[in-house]
C-alpha cells in the first residue's frame, strides 16, 4: 500500500513540480530560462519574474532516481575529473546535452527490458544529437525514451546565476555551463567569513555586486527594475524562511513528529521556490500537521524513535534506502540536520539580507560551524552524530574531523563517521556504512547504561 | 546453575575466528581459519571449535557474531554486534585498566575509547587500504616474504627507509623502486612499519590516546608494527597472546552477559 501523504507534503511537492513546469512552459514561449546556484538571492530574479530552476536540486533528484552514476560518467567522459562534485558533474553532463534514457533496441526502436529487474535498461544519449535529426518516427521515440522525470527534463539555460556561498567549485561550474552555452553569468561572490560577525566591507562590497546583477537581469528580462516587485519578493522569502525554520524545529519534541529525512526532500520547497507565496503556505500548512502530530502523539517516522542521532552532510542520494535501513533497524531518528536550517534566511532590510546570504555551511569559520551544530545537537536533544564524509563536498567534509573532536568533548557524544557520496553511487559501501552506524549505536547505549547507572 | 557456554565468532574480510567461554571467564576452546566473509571459513572454524571443545551446536548457551560477515551467520548466530564493540570488550576483559584500543583488520583500522568497560566512542579508516591489514599483505607480497615474517625481519634494519604512507598502490610502486635501488628488503620492512603506525597515529590522535593502550588484530602479533606504534605514540602498547581471537573473545563475552540474564530469567 503506498504512503499516505499529508496535505501539507502534497502542496510542497506541487510547488515544486510547479517551478519546473512553469520553466518548461516559459521555455515553450521563448521566455528567457535562468539555472541557479541553491543559495543566490532569488529575491533578485523573482522581482523581474524570471523563471529559475536549480541544478542542485535537479542533480539530488536524478541521483535519487538512480541515474546520477551514468550522468556523473559522462561528465568524465567529457574531460571533467571524477574528483570534481557529484552535483556539479551531473548538471555539466545535462549542459552538455546528456540524458538518461530508456534504452532502445537499434532496429525495433523498442524500450528493452531487464528481465532480472523487469525495468528498462538505462543507456546515455545527446539531447543535441536527437534535436539535429529529421523529424519523424525515430526522433520522436528518442524524445520519448528520455527518462520522464521533472529533473531530466529540465530547460536549457539562458542566463545563470551563480553564488559561491554555498561552495567554491560552484564559481568554475557555473563559469563552465556560462561558456558551453555562451550565456550571461550574474555572479555574487561571497568571501569566506573567518570571523563570526560578517565584516562591513564584505557587506558593502556585496552590496555593490548586487547592483550589478540588477543592472545583468534589466538586460536578460528586458525589465526595469521595480522596487516594490523586490520588496515582494523579499517579504515572499521570508515568510517562506520563517515557516520552513518553524517545521525543522519540530524535531525538538521527544520523540519527534516527523522523520528527520522528511526534511532533507522537503528542502526541495525551500531550495527551488522559496521567493513565492505557495511555498511559504504549504510549509505553514505542514506546521500545523506536525503541531497536531504533536498533540496527539503522531510520527512520520515509521518505526519507534529510540535514538536520536545528528546527521552531518547531505545525504548519498543514490543510496537512500541503504542511507535509512540501519537506521531504522536501530531505532534512530534523525532529529538535527544543520544543512536544512541554513537555508532558513530572515532578515530584514538589504544590509540584512547580504549579511544573511553571507552565512552558508561553506562559507563560515569553524567556530560559527561548531556553534551552529551544537545548537541545534542541544535544542534537538541529540545521543550521537553521524558524518557523511562526502567526496563531492571536500570544503564541508574537511573541516569535520574537528568537528567531530569537538562535539564529543562538548557534548560528551559519540560520533562515527563514513565515506560516501551525495550523488555518485561508486563512493559508498554498504557493509562499512552498517558497521559504523552499529558501532554508533553500541556507544549511544553504552552511554545511556552509564547514565541509567 | 548449570554452566553457561558461550561461543563467540569474529567474521573477519581475511580470517574466521571463534571461541567458547565457560561461565564467561574460562576459554574452553577456540579456533581460526585463514579465511573470513564469503567463504567455508566461518562454518569450517565453527566446526573446529565445538570439536575441539568436545561440544556439539545444542550445548552453546548464547552465540553472537561480530566482523564483517556477522550477517552471513543470522540462522546460526543468535545476535549481531559490530566489532568495534567486541573488541573493546575482549580488550577490557585482557586488560582491565584500558583506555585505548586499536585494531588493525584486514580491510580496516579502529580505535576505541573505553571508559569502565564500555566503548563510548570511535573512530575508523576511511576507503583507503593504507595502514590496513591488507596494506602489509601487498608489501609482503613485493618484497617476496610471508606476512608473519615482516615483524623478525624487521628488526634486523640497520638503515633507516621511508615508505609514503599515502597510499597502498603508490607505496607498493615506492618499495619496488627502493628494491631497485638497492635498498636492504629488512630496512623497507621497517619503514613499511613506520609508515602503518603513522597513519594509525594520525587516527588514534582524532580520538585521543589515554593509558593503557592495547592492540589487537592479526597485525598485533607484528612486534615491528608495535614498536614503530610506540615510538609514534610515545607510549606503551600491551597486547596479549589472544591478539587474533580478540574480536571473537568479545562477542563471547557480550553472549555470556545475555545468557547469564536469560537464565536468571528462568530461574
Amino acid at each position: 500500500m503506498a504512503k499516505e501523504v499529508s496535505p501539507g507534503v502534497k502542496a510542497l511537492r506541487q510547488v515544486v513540480e510547479d517551478v519546473y513546469a512553469e520553466a518548461r512552459e516559459a521555455k515553450k514561449r521563448g521566455e528567457p530560462v535562468g539555472w541557479s546556484s541553491s543559495k543566490f538571492p532569488c529575491e533578485l530574479a523573482e522581482a523581474f519574474g524570471l523563471h529559475v530552476v536549480y541544478p542542485e536540486n535537479q542533480a539530488a533528484g536524478i541521483a535519487a532516481n538512480r541515474d546520477g552514476e551514468v550522468m556523473c560518467q559522462a561528465a568524465e567522459d567529457l574531460a571533467y575529473d571524477n574528483d570534481i562534485c557529484g552535483y556539479a558533474r551531473i548538471s555539466l553532463a545535462y549542459a552538455a546535452g546528456k540524458r538518461a534514457a530508456k534504452k532502445l533496441d537499434p532496429e525495433t526502436l523498442e524500450v528493452m527490458i531487464n528481465p532480472e529487474t523487469e525495468k528498462p535498461y538505462t543507456e546515455l544519449v545527446d539531447i543535441n544529437e536527437i534535436w539535429a535529426m529529421p523529424e519523424g518516427e525515430e526522433k520522436e521515440k528518442r524524445l520519448a525514451a528520455i527518462k520522464p522525470y521533472r529533473q531530466m527534463q529540465m530547460p536549457m539555460p539562458d542566463f545563470v546565476l551563480c553564488c559561491n556561498n554555498i561552495c567554491n567549485c560552484m564559481t568554475k561550474w557555473y563559469e563552465n555551463i556560462a561558456r558551453m552555452h555562451n550565456i550571461p553569468l550574474v555572479m555574487i561572490d561571497i568571501p569566506y567569513n573567518n570571523t563570526v560577525e560578517v565584516d562591513d566591507t564584505y557587506v558593502a562590497y556585496i552590496r555593490g555586486q548586487f547592483d550589478k546583477a540588477i543592472h545583468q537581469l534589466e538586460e536578460i528580462s528586458g525589465k526595469k527594475f521595480d522596487e516594490k516587485k523586490f520588496e515582494e519578493a523579499c517579504a515572499n522569502a521570508n515568510r517562506t524562511a520563517q515557516a520552513w525554520l518553524k517545521v525543522c524545529d519540530y524535531l525538538q519534541y521527544k520523540p519527534a513528529p516527523m522523520s528527520g529525512f522528511d526534511l532533507f526532500n522537503h528542502m526541495a520547497d525551500v531550495v527551488t521556490a522559496r521567493g513565492r507565496v505557495a511555498a511559504a503556505e504549504a510549509f505553514e500548512l505542514l506546521a500545523t500537521e506536525l503541531e497536531e502530530n504533536v498533540k496527539t502523539g503522531k510520527s512520520t517516522l515509521p518505526f519507534p524513535e529510540d535514538y536520536r542521532i545528528m546527521f552531518e552532510g547531505i545525504p548519498c542520494w543514490p543510496k537512500l534506502p541503504a542511507l535509512f535501513r540501519p537506521l531504522k533497524k536501530n531505532g534512530i531518528n534523525v532529529t538535527a540536520v544543520v544543512y536544512a536550517p541554513a537555508f532558513g534566511f530572515v532578515y530584514n532590510g538589504l544590509d540584512e539580507m547580504v549579511r544573511a546570504y553571507c552565512k552558508a555551511p561553506n562559507s563560515v569559520c569553524l567556530e560559527q560551524g561548531v556553534d551552529w551544530r551544537e545548537g541545534i545537537c542541544r535544542d534537538n536533544k541529540v545521543d550521537g552524530v553521524l558524518v557523511h564524509y562526502n567526496r563531492s563536498c571536500k570544503p564541508w567534509s574537511g573541516y569535520m574531523a574537528e568537528m567531530q573532536r569537538r562535539f564529543t568533548a562538548d557534548l560528551g557524544i559519540p560520533c562515527a563517521g563514513f565515506d560516501g557520496d551525495q550523488a555518485d553511487p561508486r563512493n559508498f559501501n554498504e557493509a562499512q556504512y552498517e558497521t559504523r552506524v552499529q558501532g554508533l549505536v553500541e556507544a549511544m547505549e553504552a552511554a545511556r547504561l552509564a547514565k541509567e547507572a | 546453575m548449570h554452566d553457561i557456554y558461550t561461543l563467540g565468532i569474529d567474521v573477519g574480510s581475511t580470517a574466521s575466528k571463534c571461541i567458547i567461554l565457560k561461565n564467561g571467564t574460562e576459554i574452553a576452546a577456540k579456533s581460526l581459519v585463514d579465511v573470513g566473509a564469503g567463504t567455508s571459513g566461518p562454518h569450517r572454524a565453527i566446526e573446529n571449535v565445538l570439536a575441539r571443545a568436545g561440544m556439539e551446536e545444542h550445548d552453546i548457551d548464547y552465540t553472537l557474531a561480530t566482523g564483517y560477515g556477522r550477517n552471513s551467520l543470522m540462522g546460526l548466530a543468535d545476535k549481531q554486534m559490530s566489532e568495534l564493540s567486541c573488541h573493546a570488550r575482549g580488550a577490557y576483559f585482557l586488560f582491565p585498566q584500558v583506555h585505548t584500543v586499536i585494531d588493525i583488520g584486514g580491510q580496516d583500522v579502529k580505535v576505541m575509547r573505553i571508559e569502565n568497560g564500555a566503548m563510548t566512542n570511535f573512530q575508523m579508516n576511511d576507503k583507503c587500504a593504507a595502514g590496513t591489514g591488507r596494506f602489509l599483505d601487498v608489501m609482503a607480497r613485493v618484497l617476496e616474504v610471508k606476512v608473519d615474517e615482516l615483524g623478525e625481519l624487521g628488526a634486523q634494519s640497520t638503515k633507516r627507509v621511508e615508505i609514503s604512507s599515502t597510499c597502498t598502490v603508490f607505496a607498493e610502486s615506492e618499495v619496488i623502486s627502493q628494491l631497485a635501488n638497492g635498498s636492504d628488503s629488512r630496512d623497507i620492512i621497517a619503514g613499511i612499519h613506520r609508515s602503518v603506525a603513522h597513519r594509525v597515529t594520525g587516527l588514534a590522535r582524532r580520538i585521543g590516546v589515554q593509558d593503557q593502550v592495547v592492540m589487537t588484530g592479526g597485525v598485533a602479533q607484528n612486534q615491528g608494527i608495535v614498536g614503530a606504534l610506540q615510538e609514534e605514540l610515545g607510549c606503551e602498547i600491551h597486547t596479549s597472546p589472544l591478539t587474533q581471537y580478540n574480536g571473537a573473545l568479545g562477542a563471547a563475552l557480550f553472549a555470556y552477559q545475555i545468557a547469564k540474564k536469560k537464565a536468571a530469567k528462568q530461574s
